[in-house]
């Protein structure tokens, strides 16, 4: 799998660091309802099919980006901004 | 289909003209209407509907397989079955596992092959030695056989080992479970298969499911390109996919699904004996009977459900191997493949019932699920025919992580692969 970078440009997977899922929204600070931390922190949409993801470009850039990939052919769908 | 195997089945069998052997399970068309649907018919769903026909009488069962018997992660892991675990809940649960093994070739009467050869963890620091003691005394508290091996004792176990004061991680010892050992994958497949069959259970091959049937907040049925089955309860054991078939019934597990690689060599003469595993990084290898070196690594490190692992990941454990057994350079890969699994935050599975009433989740097996396989039938079938957990199981519930009962066996907290 090849990973469009926005500043390096396309590069191997190996070069990157998965960040997981880019769609969760942080629960408002001070929210005392256990399910929406639960929801937040453990649960995953995990779909099989396009997933919009966090990745860094650790052994270059370093810099951080959503992509969008589907999963079950891991086809780049959207490139890194 | 033959009622047992014996010497005597053999010998009718080479007397009679050339033929095939019976069938091993009866392949039924599905009725419209079963007691219990196992969704999976891997090694952890057969195994469910047999103890659930052996155990609780429930024999009205069917199993869906969306490919055949043996095409998924029961025939892709590296056959490895051990109890070396720390927590409580883990420790009883492997146990009971290891237990079942030892006697599931009479079990089943099936050959599984069921090889007691003993697992090496190779310790590389001092620390690590440590480590290896407190989990063996904790091991041995529960009635589970653990050795400390010094570095010369390991010597005579394992020499083909890198000892030289030149290796990057320099071996100081080790941990020897010698009941651990590896089973024949496919047989295990293959023999819950037939041993379910003959008790009445319908194993349904290529029948894929594709939606739930729902009445309110419960499963009545599910949906499948063989068309609608109702059940009265229904269970999920598809490796995974767990969080894709959950989501049918409006299900969010903790669940992401990531690829793991296993590899094989070409065929040499026996030569390891053991199944040995590392300290230094997450690596386990045996050698298959027919003399290939069998082994894995991590994961790969992304969510994905394809089975096509990434070209890095073979290198990272090609290095794992050499760097602990300098022969393994010498050696061709003959294979690689990869198999899909749940990794949940705290590594450790569920075994329970869920938020919908009549449905029930066998998944999160992590690096773990072979091992499992019969103590996680029997706990399933169990919870099934119950409503409720069996003890072996009730730490293994789907609220533990918000409870903050983390099952977590590293130690190292939430989401071990990307430590």
């Amino acid at each position: 799998m090849r990973i469009p970078c926005p500043h390096c440009g396309e590069r191997d997977v190996n070069e990157f660091r998965y960040g997981g899922d880019a769609t969760k929204q942080r629960p408002a600070h001070g929210d005392k309802d256990f399910q929406t931390w639960n929801a937040y922190v453990f649960e995953f949409d995990n779909p099989k099919g396009p997933h919009e993801e966090f990745w860094q470009h650790t052994l270059g850039c370093r810099q951080w980006f959503r992509l969008k990939r589907n999963t079950a052919t891991n086809q780049i769908l959207g490139g890194g901004q | 289909m033959p009622k047992s195997y014996s010497i005597f089945s053999i010998l009718r069998h080479a007397l009679r003209p050339s033929e095939p052997w019976p069938e091993a399970w009866a392949k039924p068309a599905p009725k419209s209407n079963y007691d219990v649907i196992i969704i999976g018919g891997g090694g952890h769903g057969l195994a469910t509907a047999y103890y659930l026909a052996k155990n609780h009488g429930i024999t009205n069962v069917a199993v869906l397989e969306k490919s055949y018997i043996g095409s998924g992660n029961v025939g892709r892991n590296t056959t490895i079955i051990r109890s070396n675990y720390m927590l409580g809940a883990n420790t009883a649960f492997f146990e009971k596992s290891l237990q079942l093994w030892e006697g599931l070739s009479h079990d089943l009467d099936f050959n599984c092959m069921v090889s007691h050869r003993g697992q090496i963890v190779v310790a590389v620091s001092p620390g690590q030695m440590d480590s290896f003691a407190r989990r063996g005394n904790l091991m041995r508290l529960n009635g589970i056989d653990a050795e400390l091996l010094d570095r010369k004792e390991l010597e005579k176990e394992l020499p083909y080992l890198d000892y030289s004061k030149h290796a990057r991680f320099p071996i100081w010892g080790g941990i020897h479970q010698r009941r651990a050992g590896t089973v024949r994958h496919d047989a295990v497949a293959w023999g819950y298969a037939r041993a379910a069959s003959a008790l009445g259970v319908h194993i349904i091959e290529d029948c894929e499911v594709t939606g739930m049937v729902m009445d309110g907040n419960k499963v009545t049925g599910v949906e499948t390109n063989r068309g609608r089955i109702l059940a009265g309860k229904v269970g999920i054991a598809v490796a995974g996919h767990s969080s894709h078939v959950a989501r049918m019934a409006g299900l969010r597990l903790p669940v992401e699904s990531h690829i793991l690689q296993a590899f094989v060599t070409e065929p040499v003469k026996p030569m390891v004996h053991h199944v040995v595993s590392w300290g230094a990084e997450l690596f386990y290898l045996s050698q298959s009977d027919k003399g290939g070196m069998v082994f894995g690594g991590h994961i790969d490190g992304f969510n994905t459900y394809t089975q096509r692992g990434q070209f890095f990941k073979i290198r990272d454990v090609m290095e794992c191997a050499v760097s602990l057994m300098p022969f393994m350079s010498r050696l061709r890969l003959l294979r690689h493949w990869g198999g899909i699994m749940d990794m949940t935050p705290d590594g450790s599975p569920f075994i329970c019932k869920t938020p919908v009433d009549g449905l029930y989740l066998n998944g999160g097996w992590c690096y773990q699920g072979f091992k499992a396989t019969p103590a996680s039938g029997l706990t399933f079938a169990h919870t099934i025919a119950n409503d409720a957990p069996h003890d072996l199981n009730a730490a293994f519930a789907l609220d533990r992580l918000m409870k903050g009962r983390e099952l977590d066996e590293h130690g190292i907290g939430n989401w071990t692969y990307k430590q």
